[in-house]
Formats: structure tokens, C-alpha cells, sequence
């Protein structure tokens, strides 16, 4: 397929995945915030810190109150991260494209940003009652995936695009976790204990995991809640099984066994696949989860900038020979 | 909603005839809208638009930044053509389409019909459309105009006229297939009942004649569609019928020349493109023959389409026979390639460039339409009943200082067909034109239907989407005699 449309559906996935992960993180910060009668220092400072764009928020907000960072992560067409914003890239992909994706795909795509659209319109009520808006994103980034994977031909367009989803979905995880873990530090050390079961509660339900980790531990513990949402390999939001499938796809595409080690992509993304497979978390956490997640996060970076440089790249004088099977 | 209220007016109305009786096929549309509440009505309206909207139906508006994209209104009451009448425009279309192919290839050959008198070499070789850098192209099957939109507009005297040729990019057909779907969804009964022919053959129809037209030896061709990108105004229409025919929709930056073939960039390398159906202007195609300054384009195209190896549709050059002064002389075009009347008759014109006629046009500026030949969109246009005497000056200026390139002609009373104002109860009438589309490929295929452009403006004959233009859907009836094809 053509590197421009195979970039394109990347894309597209990467940034309807992003605008349901910020409608998550937003939601447990929300959350987490309402379990804190007393936070010590600023509480939506650290929400911020976490997004990795002060900057931009404090030269425009300036102070970190709970409406200004909603509208921020939301309705915000200047906010790089906003749901909004996500949802307009999202769908300037999926527009350069719909001859590639399938009507139903596109139908999706467009509603969710006519429906962003149109919040961001009426800016204040979002900020009055974020739940709704939340769990509407949840719910029309869930239809999203769920349309494209029932109406796209199971192809080597829709794998860049599970790719693109999958890496985007292994970073936010991260992202949640780890941000998950600087609010902790917030709470007030007298009761912190006593908080430990519910904010690792929370942790789980912003991405959906509560359920799925009770049947799979039944207590909750913190050592056993990072290995499911790092390690565990059935949880479609841990961060490994994000990374296998993400190979499934990158397989599928070269159209290799798995054991292929023939281009930069499938070796980077091999051996961060080999890594959390053989991966015990108590190493992880004695490093450090910040500085393990950050490392990671800097991986799959690796991993989409190999995968541009396969695939997508266009030159202006190309050095690929044109193939036999393709010319014909 | 009150359809007796509804005023016919002194313009031919394509639902009523003069005494308010509904026209022959019009009788179930005109007694179901009669029944239908207002508030239904207003409700079906909006849902269609909403359904248009989130299809992305919708062209992007220059110059604006937050909402570029709009729909093109659309009017739920659509505009009826018997099969009868339309048996009578599609032999005509056929015609029209055989005998100007046939003409673009001699004018980039031998050039007979100006040897032998039929059209002068100076209003030939000044049209702006006239391309050079095409002379001795041979496109493969000879076949130059692969997908024309031709412009048709009824008069008061009832008879259809043609109004003007689009044989270079023609836009449109992708709301013709849009206001279908929606039509259907909107009103299933009549569509049902009264027999409409169905449109949706026209991508298939369109990808038969794409694959007809490429390189020789090739078993499988690839067909792409080659965009100016998603900042054009037509782009939606580009990648739904890239959609539709199932083949790649390219940008320039995805082509490349080597080797003396055309290739597209993938994922796997390079991979050979054998026909392009180009939505982009021709002179911008390539800027080694054409416009130096084109950023759209592919250097060195041309010389693999010369070479044969790769298919352009339409053909580049093909503009030199919808140029408007062009136009005034297709009857006789016709009769000097098909030894054949024309069955379609065009709006009596007079060309500037002959003094004679420029003298007539002068001396009757308020009773004339003259157009710039050059121009689009409704653009370069004067209406000289309606403009001020100043107006009228500064165009006799014009045509004076550059008679080649303006013609004028009677204004016609084009045909009104209801229409929904307000929040949809109230009807009336507003002028429609009419571009049913031509396929040239093996054979001449005309869809039966077509976009049917509504002036949204009380009174206006300015039809065009930049200018407060709307549109209907078409439905062309299986002729009563025969069930051609009925409704699906």
C-alpha cells in the first residue's frame, strides 16, 4: 500500500487511542483528587507536570485549578494533548485516507470529532460535568476500534493501524501508571495507608482492569497491580500485551515468521517483546517504576521512529529497488 | 404541508404543469408531500443534512479557518425527469461526447476541420484551453474526454439546451451518488413506486473505462486517482471515488518517474501505476511542459504518456473544446464528424471576435448574457438585464479591448422546481440546472441521473455552490413502457 496511507492510518489510530487515554487519565485524576480531603501541595500541578506541557498551560491558565486543567485536556484547540485536538488529527489521518479505510471507519472518526466539536463550542458545560464527556470518549473510541476491526479487511492497512494503536496504547499506560504514582505521593501521610487499597482501585478502573485483576488476584496489592498492568499478558491495556500484538501486526505486515529479525523494526520491537516476556516485577520496581517507565516510553519511541524510517519515509530520490511482485 | 399554495410562476416547473396538475410521474412525490405534517417535512430535512454531514459530504470553503468544511445545501424535493425525455438527452449526450473526442484528436493531428473552414484556426489555437505540448499525443483507443459533465439548463419553451461542456475535471457526481442514498433513506415509499433508475453503477462504470484505456500488454492495470490533496474543494469527492472503485488515491509526492514508467511509493517499495485518473488541472500535470511554477505536479509525465506507458483521464488538451466560444460552433462540429444534426440544440451565441456579431452585442447589452471565455464558477460573467448601465459600460470595455474571448446570449428562463424554504413549509419554486455525466470508454455510458443544481436565491440563475447554489437529487423514471432497469 502506499507509504502515505500506511503513515496515515497509523496515525489516525495513534490519535483516536491518545484522546481515550487522556479522557482516562483525566478521569482517575478527577477521581483521585476527590479521595483527598486535604492534599498536600497542588494537586493539578502534578496532573500537569505529568502531560508534559506546562509550558504551554501555565502561559496560557496560569494557575493549575481543577476547571483549568479539564478544559485544558479537553475542549483546548491550542493544547497540543487535548481530546479535542487528538480527535482533529485523528481525523485529518482518516481524511487523507478514506479511500482506505472503510466508510463506517470514517463515519466513526468524523462523528467523534463532530460530537468533540461541538462540546468544545460550549466549552463550560464540560467543565461543569466532565463524567459524561469522559465516558462518552471511552465509548466512541471503543466503537472506533470496534468498527474498524469489523469493517477493515484484516490487511496489512489495518495492521499499521493496530500498530500505531497498540504502541500509542503501551505508552499511556505507562503514562497512567506512572502519573498514578506521583499523585500518591500526595496523599497525607497520616492516612496514606488506608488510601493505598482505594487509589490502586482507581488506578485499575481508569483503565478498565478493576474487574479483570480481581479475577486474576483477588487481593489488591501493589506489587501484584504493577505486574498486571506492566506484565500480565492477557489484559489488553498491559503494557506486554500491547507490545506482543504490536509484533503480531509488525509480523503480519513483513510477512515473516515470527522469529524474523530482518529489518530495525522488528528487531527494536523483538527485544522490548523478549524483555517483558522473561520481565519479574519485583527488578522493575527495585529500579524503580518511574525510571523503568520512562525508559520504556523512550523504547517505543525508538520503535516509531524505526518504523517511519521502514515504511513511511518518503525521499525525494527513492533508494528502494522497485520489487518483482509489485510491478506487475 | 400546503402544496396548493404552491405558485408555479411563469417559468417552466418541473413538478406542475401550468394548471398545478403534477407532471407525469410527479403525481405520488406531489400527493405524498401534500400528506406529510410540516414538522415531518422539517425533520426529514434536517436528518438528510445530518446524514450529509456525517458522511463529510463537503466541500472546503477557501479562506476561512475554524468550520472550512461545509455541506452543500441540499433540498429534499427532487427534480423528476420522465424516461422519455431522458431517452432523447442521452442519445443527444452520446452524440455531443463522440463528435468532440473525435474533434480534440484532429485539432492535436491534422487539424481538417480547420482546413476545411469549420471553425477558424485563431479562435482554435488562442483558447487558453488550447494546450501545444499535446500535439501528436496519441492516447490510447484515441479516446481523449474519458468522463465528461455536461451543463443543461430548460428553457421556458420547455426544451432542454446545453448550456456549456465540462470536459476536463468535471466535479459533482459524488453528490449525485450521496443525495441518492440519503433520498432513499428519506423517502423509501415513493422512491420505491415511482420507478427511479439507480446511479450506482457509476464507479464500476467509471473503473471499466479507466481499465479500458491503459498501456498496452497490460494484464491487470493499476488505476489510481491523483488529487491536488485534501485542501482542494473537490477532495472528498476524489477519495470516495478512489473508495468506491477500490484503487489508491495519490498526491504528486506519491508518484515518481523511472525508468520511463510511473511508479507510486508503498510500504514494499515501488510499485508501477498504468492509468491515473487525474483530478488535477492539466496545465499544473507537469511542470517540464506545462506551468513551470506547478508544485502539484509530476516533472517528466508527459513524456511517459507520450511514450504510452501510462494513461491520463481526460487526455490533457481535452479544454480546447469546452471553451466558450468553442461551444457556438459544436452543431457544426458535430454535422462535419457525424454527418448528423445535433439533437441537442445549444443557446443561440454570439462570439465577439466576429465583428458583425460584437457589433450586435454592443448595440443589445441590457438584453444580453456575455460570458468571459475563461471563466468559471459564475465568474467573468455580466446578466445584462439585470446589471447597472456602469456595469454594462465597463463590460462593452472588456469585450472591445479583447473580443476573442467573450460571447453573449439570450438569457433563458431556466426551469424552477419546488423547494423548501425556512424550516421546510414553505415551498417555492427557485431555478435548476442540470449536469448529467458522460462515460467514454468502449462505449458511451450516460448515468442516468445527474446533479441537479438549485439557485437557493429567490429569483437567482446563479446555480453555482460559490455562489449560493444547492442541490436535488435526479430521478430519471424507467420508461413507462419498459421496466428499464427499475429502482433497487
Amino acid at each position: 500500500m502506499l507509504s502515505r496511507a500506511a503513515d496515515a492510518l497509523y496515525w489516525m489510530c495513534r490519535y483516536a487511542e491518545r484522546a481515550e487515554n487522556v479522557a482516562r487519565f483525566l478521569d482517575v485524576s478527577l477521581q483521585v483528587m476527590l479521595d483527598l480531603p486535604d492534599p498536600h501541595g497542588e494537586p493539578w500541578a502534578g496532573v500537569i507536570a505529568a502531560t508534559g506541557d506546562d509550558a504551554g498551560f501555565y502561559r496560557r491558565y496560569g494557575t493549575a485549578t481543577r476547571d483549568n486543567v479539564v478544559r485544558f485536556l479537553t475542549v483546548d484547540h491550542e493544547s497540543p494533548n487535548s481530546i479535542v485536538s487528538c480527535l482533529r488529527y485523528a481525523r485529518d489521518n482518516a481524511r487523507t485516507i478514506r479511500e482506505a479505510i472503510s466508510s463506517e471507519t470514517w463515519e466513526q472518526i468524523n462523528k467523534w470529532y463532530l460530537l468533540v466539536n461541538d462540546a468544545a463550542a460550549g466549552g463550560a458545560s464540560v467543565a461543569d460535568n466532565p463524567y459524561d464527556f469522559l465516558a462518552a470518549m471511552k465509548e466512541a473510541s471503543h466503537l472506533f476500534v470496534g468498527v474498524t476491526y469489523l469493517t477493515m479487511t484484516h490487511g496489512e492497512g489495518w495492521h499499521f493501524g493496530r500498530i500505531g494503536r497498540l504502541l500509542e496504547r503501551a505508552d499511556q499506560t505507562s503514562r497512567i501508571v506512572d502519573a498514578k504514582q506521583g499523585l500518591f505521593l500526595l496523599r497525607p501521610p497520616e492516612v496514606g495507608a488506608s488510601l493505598d487499597e482505594l487509589h490502586l482501585s482507581a488506578l485499575l478502573r481508569s483503565v478498565s482492569a478493576l474487574e479483570m485483576y480481581r479475577k486474576r488476584y483477588s487481593r489488591i496489592d501493589h506489587a501484584l497491580v504493577m505486574t498486571f498492568l506492566v506484565l500480565d499478558k492477557l489484559f489488553p491495556r498491559s503494557i506486554r500485551h500491547c507490545l506482543d500484538k504490536a509484533k503480531e501486526s509488525l509480523c503480519a505486515i513483513m510477512d515473516t515468521p515470527s522469529g524474523s529479525t530482518g529489518t530495525r523494526p522488528e528487531r527494536l520491537l523483538g527485544r522490548l517483546v523478549a524483555e517483558y516476556e522473561y520481565a519479574v516485577i519485583e527488578e522493575i520496581l527495585d529500579q524503580g517504576i518511574h525510571e523503568h517507565l520512562d525508559g520504556l516510553q523512550s523504547k517505543l519511541n525508538d520503535v516509531g521512529a524505526a518504523i517511519h524510517e521502514q515504511f513511511f519515509a518518503t525521499r525525494p530520490d527513492p533508494v528502494q529497488e522497485p520489487m518483482a511482485e509489485a510491478a506487475q | 404541508m400546503d402544496i396548493a399554495a404552491y405558485e408555479p410562476g411563469p417559468f417552466y416547473d418541473e413538478m406542475f404543469d401550468p394548471e398545478r396538475r403534477p407532471r407525469p410521474g410527479c403525481d405520488l412525490l406531489a400527493r405524498t408531500m401534500a400528506e406529510l405534517p410540516d414538522t415531518d417535512i422539517a425533520r426529514r430535512q434536517q436528518a438528510a443534512e445530518r446524514a450529509l454531514l456525517h458522511m463529510g459530504i463537503t466541500f472546503n470553503v477557501y479562506g476561512h479557518d475554524h468550520g472550512t468544511e461545509k455541506i452543500l445545501p441540499f433540498d429534499l424535493v427532487p427534480r423528476v425527469v420522465s424516461g422519455k425525455e431522458w431517452t432523447a438527452l442521452e442519445r443527444g449526450l452520446v452524440q455531443r461526447t463522440r463528435a468532440l473526442n473525435l474533434f480534440i484528436d484532429d485539432i492535436y493531428h491534422k487539424q481538417r476541420v480547420i482546413a476545411d473552414g469549420i471553425i477558424p484556426r485563431e479562435i482554435v489555437e488562442t483558447a487558453s484551453s488550447y494546450l501545444p505540448g499535446c500535439k501528436d499525443l496519441d492516447p490510447p483507443q484515441r479516446i481523449w474526454c474519458h468522463i465528461n459533465g455536461t451543463d443543461l439548463v430548460r428553457h421556458s419553451d420547455g426544451k432542454y439546451y446545453v448550456l456549456e461542456d465540462n470536459l476536463r475535471c468535471p466535479s459533482g457526481v459524488s453528490y449525485v451518488l450521496h443525495n441518492r442514498q440519503v433520498m432513499k433513506r428519506t423517502f423509501p415509499n415513493v422512491f420505491q413506486q415511482s420507478r427511479v433508475r439507480p446511479v450506482d453503477a457509476y464507479p464500476s462504470e467509471l473503473l471499466r473505462v479507466l481499465q479500458h484505456v491503459c498501456p498496452r500488454g497490460v494484464a491487470t492495470p493499476n488505476v489510481v486517482v491523483l488529487t491536488p490533496g485534501p485542501y482542494n474543494s473537490a477532495y472528498s469527492e476524489h477519495s470516495f471515488l478512489a473508495q468506491q472503485m477500490g484503487v489508491e488515491l495519490v498526491v504528486a509526492k506519491d508518484l515518481v518517474i523511472r525508468d520511463g514508467f510511473v511508479w507510486m511509493r508503498t510500504t514494499r517499495g515501488l510499485a508501477r501505476v498504468d492509468v491515473i485518473y487525474r483530478r488535477i488541472d492539466d496545465t499544473f500535470l507537469d511542470p517540464k511542459v506545462f506551468r513551470p511554477d506547478s508544485m502539484l505536479g509530476i516533472p517528466g509525465i508527459m513524456n511517459v504518456v507520450r511514450a504510452g506507458r501510462v494513461a491520463l483521464a481526460n487526455a490533457p488538451g481535452t479544454g480546447v473544446a469546452d471553451d466558450k466560444v468553442v461551444y457556438a460552433y459544436v452543431p457544426a462540429i458535430i454535422k462535419y464528424y457525424l454527418g448528423e444534426d445535433a439533437i441537442l440544440p445549444i443557446v443561440p451565441t454570439f462570439v465577439c471576435h466576429d465583428e458583425k456579431q460584437r457589433a450586435h452585442v454592443l448595440a443589445n447589452l441590457d438584453k444580453l448574457v456575455v460570458k468571459a471565455a475563461n471563466e468559471s464558477g459564475g465568474y467573468g460573467m455580466l446578466m445584462g438585464p439585470q446589471a447597472s448601465a456602469a456595469e454594462r459600460a465597463a463590460f462593452a470595455d472588456h469585450i472591445k479591448a479583447n473580443p476573442r474571448n467573450y460571447i453573449a446570449q439570450p438569457l433563458l428562463g431556466l426551469s424552477r422546481v419546488p423547494t423548501l424554504l425556512g424550516d421546510g413549509n414553505v415551498l417555492e419554486g427557485r431555478h435548476v440546472d442540470l449536469r448529467p455525466y458522460v462515460l467514454h470508454g468502449r462505449d458511451i455510458f450516460v448515468l442516468p441521473g445527474g446533479l441537479t443544481r438549485v439557485a437557493l436565491k429567490k429569483g437567482s440563475f446563479v446555480v453555482n455552490s460559490s455562489q449560493g447554489g444547492g442541490s436535488k437529487d435526479t430521478w430519471v423514471l424507467a420508461d413507462e413502457n419498459g421496466a428499464k432497469d427499475a429502482a433497487c
